[in-house]
């Protein structure tokens, strides 16, 4: 496992409507990783996903992903979202209009690479031969895989998992948490998943605590579960 | 750029998905633009070919002599064929003929004949040289001798050889067809015959029309024309090939404008639909849209995909508009000629002509407009966060966008303002921009004013009693104001303009049928072949109409025509007897008249109609110069009367004072009062059984009425076939929106159902909901209506042809049109809540549907 930061915080703030939600935040995430990230309610979790996607900016301190500066400037912020990241949300978010194939296909046209990619994630989701159903034909849980294999079609850098079970019941989120760790580590990417739940968050290499004090180790990842 | 695959899938996973939508957007563009490209084409191709026609009669002159009257003594030519300057000069003379042969299949058939000097016309229009048999060169001269065009020739189905009938006032005069003429204008319907034969057989001996001057080289036309007009004094004109285009072009122009600015409210009510299906659209897909942007779509890249969506059914819908409006032109050419009923170019058929650049124009007018109407809604979706876009309950944040009270009142009252504005080259260019402006203000105005509507409304309510679906559908409309107002506002749009033309050809319809009752008093109406002003009833018809045993009183009009602007079209003279006393018997008046008290000695009374006052500036008392009599004469205005028939001005007089000023006794047409219990039919057939009862056109009151009416009706086919356009527009548009709306509201039905609502409740509450909308929508709509049919019936009638009416209000029609639409949103509703609350109630809360 290489030790190579893929993403740096560096003394990160925001405020939102008056209140501090992050101060002077510092952390540097090493390759390869899979980190879970977990929390209150409110204490700033999704905002500091938001920030790492380049979705929102910083009201000071400065990102870096693979020692690249996240921009400001949202044309830039967006290219290198495109590039380097990929997303699981809680509610899915797939588009309903679009075959399974053409959703797993997005990103790959975004950034103009081959679409042979996309059956083959499909399948390593376990989704073989439903290319070309949509998504009212699928479970809670296939929608997920279906966003999984979204989420790494393009090989991105980093992953970020915004409570990925949190609309499943217990097996089926179990599964899901399989599968993405172990398409994670299939894949070589590193990962944060912000939680609230302890079983998903187990499933990661670390897991982390934020709150007002920044971030910090909450405890060590049940063994067996590493790879 | 995104990749074209992707925004070929995006682009056909939505127009897939929402087919209703697209296929009503794509109707609306495809409609207004059809309407808008039919007008032009047709319009083009009359004005066209009235001006070639036109051009081809003058040949090469370079100026044209002609009398205010249709006209002059003939010894004018002799001076102006010796004037300095002049290299040649060509008389003509013009008869407009009655044709008996055609009466039964058309109205008015007319054929012009050309009265010509051969030696003097080679020389200025050669291509008017009638060609004889190769045996008969003398035919050219010859007295009985008539050379038809291809046109006129395949019109009478005749040959070389046969004979024509024609007639002017009660004579009817038989002439040979000699030869052809094979040089003019292809469609153009004229003859030709020597200019003495023409003067002998049509009793217009020393008499011509016009005098076609061809000018030395080197002359100066400018200075000439200056110089002519000067010596010829008011009784005479002066034109060329120019102002006969101009005229042509002003004849119809009002009535083009008018039409145009219809295609255009279609085109409008088009890009509303398309605006508000886009909001709703986007919406609906705000957390999709978010989700592209979150994978790495620009802001640009998603701009631009939005806007292809909608440019994409423009464009689908500007191409369908363009050939269907073609075939339109192609249809109504055929079946309602060049005018498209309204009278202005008859005898000419006109043939359409492929005209690129208008159609590029309309293209990009249909496009254009469906793109601007999207442009607000993707330039919010583009550039709104997608992080809090990605999560539901934030819909509501992209309508805040279109809460603009200062918009609406500053368009208000600049639409108020603008109704107050004179007309700008003769068309009511304020009053139309006043009708847009109130249109937009109403609808920037309307989330503001629903939002006060339904807060107050739910204030009003008492939980308690009101029961929760009624609570739950004010309090929705109430704080969801700015989505409750994009439906509201197809009903709003739809409505307002159905109201505004409702009231408007209502006020229209009864004030001409009140009209017609005003001047058309007696029972029986005469009217001869006769045109211009020449030849009508002479004395001894007169006297033979008048005896008539049944007969109790005959008022005998005399009608014609008089150019005191050649760049306007003719106005009329109408010559009758009028009681001075209480002129208002016979005209319409609008105002107050002179009493003979009033009217100076030594002056003449005139009645004018009210176009004469916003074209010529007269006013009552005011003294002005009418040049048909030599030499011109000064009259008074003595009262302003309202005149439907002739848009381009008429002015009435004494028959007595007429005929002592012109000393020209024929008349045109005469009205029959019959004594108590005489029969109608008898009287009818005992004036067809007068010598010259064949050329007699006898039409009962009644029939005139009907007639008129008729053709009232025929020249609004199109405003009412546009009228019908807008309201299943408006129609459709009220589906789109309410069922659009109602998909975006699937999830809060999914709550409910989950909280125990009833599938029931929920298409009640629905339908309680549309029908509350619906009811703002109607009465909002009826307000708007109301004030842009007042701007419709006072200012830009009166400023486009110059009559006045007053205001109807068609109830039945007006509360029929409330409850269909009403019906129609009601049912809408509930349909699409049924579709949308009939769904999965698990997956209905979930955020990807």
């Amino acid at each position: 496992m290489s030790l190579t930061p893929v993403l740096e915080l560096h003394k990160i703030s925001k405020t939102y409507a008056g209140r501090q939600v992050l101060s002077g935040l510092s952390y540097r995430f090493t390759a390869g990783e899979y980190i879970a990230i977990m929390g209150e309610s409110g204490a700033g979790k999704s905002t500091l996903l938001n920030l790492i996607a380049g979705l929102d900016s910083p009201d000071s301190g400065e990102i870096r992903i693979e020692g690249e500066v996240l921009p400001v400037e949202d044309e830039a912020a967006t290219l290198l979202r495109r590039r380097h990241l990929g997303f699981i949300f809680q509610a899915f978010h797939v588009l309903p209009h679009l075959t399974l194939l053409q959703n797993v296909s997005l990103p790959l046209l975004l950034n103009r690479l081959p679409l042979d990619r996309a059956p083959a994630m499909l399948a390593a989701v376990g989704l073989q031969g439903r290319e070309q159903d949509f998504p009212h034909q699928l479970s809670g849980g296939e929608l997920q895989r279906v966003a999984v294999a979204r989420a790494l079609v393009h090989h991105p850098r980093l992953i970020l998992a915004d409570e990925p079970t949190g609309n499943l019941d217990q097996d089926t989120a179990g599964e899901i948490l399989r599968l993405i760790r172990t398409e994670i580590k299939t894949s070589g990417a590193s990962a944060i998943i912000v939680t609230h739940s302890h079983t998903a968050a187990e499933t990661a290499d670390k897991i982390l605590k934020l709150d007002s004090y920044g971030l910090a180790p909450f405890h060590s990842a049940q063994p067996e579960n590493r790879q | 750029m995104t990749p074209a695959l992707l925004t070929r899938w995006l682009l056909l996973g939505e127009w897939h998905s929402h087919r209703l939508q697209s296929i009503v957007a794509v109707l609306a563009i495809m409609l207004g633009v059809a309407l808008g490209f039919t007008i032009h084409l047709i319009n083009t191709a009359a004005v066209t070919e009235f001006s070639t026609a036109t051009r081809s009669l003058s040949g090469t002159s370079d100026l044209t002599v002609r009398a205010v009257r249709t006209t002059f003594d003939e010894s004018l030519y002799p001076a102006l064929m010796h004037h300095t300057g002049v290299a040649q000069a060509s008389p003509v003379l013009e008869i407009t003929a009655g044709v008996p042969a055609k009466t039964k299949t058309m109205h008015n058939p007319v054929l012009t004949i050309l009265g010509l000097d051969v030696f003097r016309a080679a020389a200025v229009t050669p291509d008017l040289i009638g060609v004889p048999a190769e045996d008969k060169r003398m035919d050219t001269l010859a007295d009985d001798a008539v050379f038809l065009s291809p046109a006129a020739m395949e019109w009478f189905a005749v040959k070389q050889g046969d004979s024509i009938e024609v007639s002017t006032g009660a004579k009817q005069v038989k002439l040979r067809v000699a030869g052809g003429l094979t040089r003019v204008h292809a469609g153009q319907r004229i003859a030709v015959m020597d200019i003495g034969a023409a003067q002998w057989r049509f009793d217009q001996i020393g008499r011509l029309s016009r005098i076609e001057l061809k000018l030395q080289q080197g002359v100066d036309h400018h200075a000439f024309r200056a110089t002519l007009d000067k010596e010829l004094g008011p009784s005479f004109l002066l034109t060329e090939s120019e102002d006969d285009d101009i005229r042509a072009r002003n004849m119809s122009r009002a009535y083009r404008v008018n039409l145009n600015i219809l295609a255009l409210v279609a085109l409008f009510t088009g890009a509303f639909l398309i605006f508000s299906g886009q909001v709703l659209s986007t919406i609906r897909r705000r957390s999709q849209l978010a989700l592209l942007r979150v994978l790495g779509m620009t802001r640009r890249q998603l701009l631009r995909q939005l806007l292809l969506e909608s440019g994409s059914l423009g464009i689908l819908g500007s191409l369908l508009g363009l050939a269907l409006g073609y075939l339109l032109a192609a249809t109504a050419l055929h079946h309602l000629g060049a005018d498209l009923g309204a009278g202005f170019f008859p005898g000419l058929e006109p043939r359409l002509h492929p005209d690129p650049l208008a159609a590029l124009f309309y293209f990009l007018l249909g496009t254009g407009v469906t793109i601007a109407g999207s442009l607000l809604p993707a330039w919010e979706a583009a550039h709104t966060h997608p992080a809090p876009a990605l999560k539901s309950g934030s819909e509501y944040t992209v309508l805040a966008a279109l809460r603009a009270p200062r918009l609406a009142a500053v368009c208000l009252l600049a639409g108020i303002l603008f109704s107050g504005l004179p007309p700008v080259n003769d068309l009511p260019v304020f009053g139309y921009l006043a009708v847009v402006l109130l249109l937009v203000g109403s609808m920037a105005a309307l989330p503001y004013l629903c939002g006060l509507f339904f807060s107050a409304l739910s204030h009003a309510l008492n939980p308690g009693r009101s029961g929760v679906l009624t609570v739950l559908a004010v309090t929705r409309l109430s704080n969801a104001s700015g989505l409750a107002a994009v439906a509201l506002g197809g009903i709003l749009v739809s409505f307002s303009l159905m109201v505004a033309m409702a009231i408007m050809v209502a006020s229209f319809r009864i004030s001409v049928d009140d009209w017609l009752t005003r001047v058309l008093p007696a029972d029986l109406y005469l009217h001869s072949t006769i045109h211009q002003d020449m030849r009508g009833f002479i004395r001894d018809e007169q006297q033979a109409i008048a005896g008539i045993p049944a007969v109790e009183r005959t008022d005998f009009i005399r009608s014609i025509p008089l150019t005191l602007d050649p760049a306007r079209p003719n106005i009329t003279l109408l010559a009758r007897p009028i009681d001075e006393n209480n002129p208002g018997l016979i005209l319409p008046l609008t105002g107050v008249a002179l009493s003979p008290g009033d009217i100076p000695p030594d002056t003449i009374p005139i009645w004018a109609s009210e176009a004469m006052v916003d074209l010529y500036g007269y006013q009552t008392g005011m003294r002005v110069t009418l040049p048909f009599a030599d030499p011109a004469q000064s009259f008074i205005v003595a009262g302003i009367w309202r005149d439907y028939g002739r848009m381009f001005g008429a002015v009435q007089m004494q028959l007595s004072d007429y005929r002592n000023l012109t000393g020209d006794d024929h008349i045109s047409d005469a009205a029959l009062w019959l004594k108590k219990g005489a029969v109608t039919d008898t009287v009818i057939a005992s004036l067809k059984a007068l010598p010259f009862g064949n050329t007699l056109e006898i039409m009962e009151t009644g029939r005139v009425r009907a007639v008129a009416l008729k053709q009232f009706d025929r020249s609004f086919a199109v405003t009412y076939l546009l009228e019908l356009v807008a309201i299943g527009v408006g129609l459709m548009g009220v589906a789109a929106s309410f069922s659009a709306q109602t998909l975006t509201r699937v999830r809060e039905f999914g709550m409910l159902r989950h909280i125990g609502f009833s599938k029931r409740q929920i298409y009640r509450m629905l339908t309680l909901e549309g029908g509350l909308l619906s009811g703002f929508g109607i009465a909002a709509g009826f307000l708007l209506g109301t004030g842009i049919s007042l701007i419709l019936i006072f200012i830009i009638n009166p400023q486009s042809f110059h009559w006045s009416m007053q205001l109807h209000m068609p109830w039945t029609w007006l509360l029929l049109m409330a409850l269909a639409v009403l019906g129609a949103a009601a049912t809408t509703a509930f349909s699409a809540s049924r579709r949308a609350a009939s769904g999965n109630v698990i997956r209905a809360v979930r955020e990807d549907w």
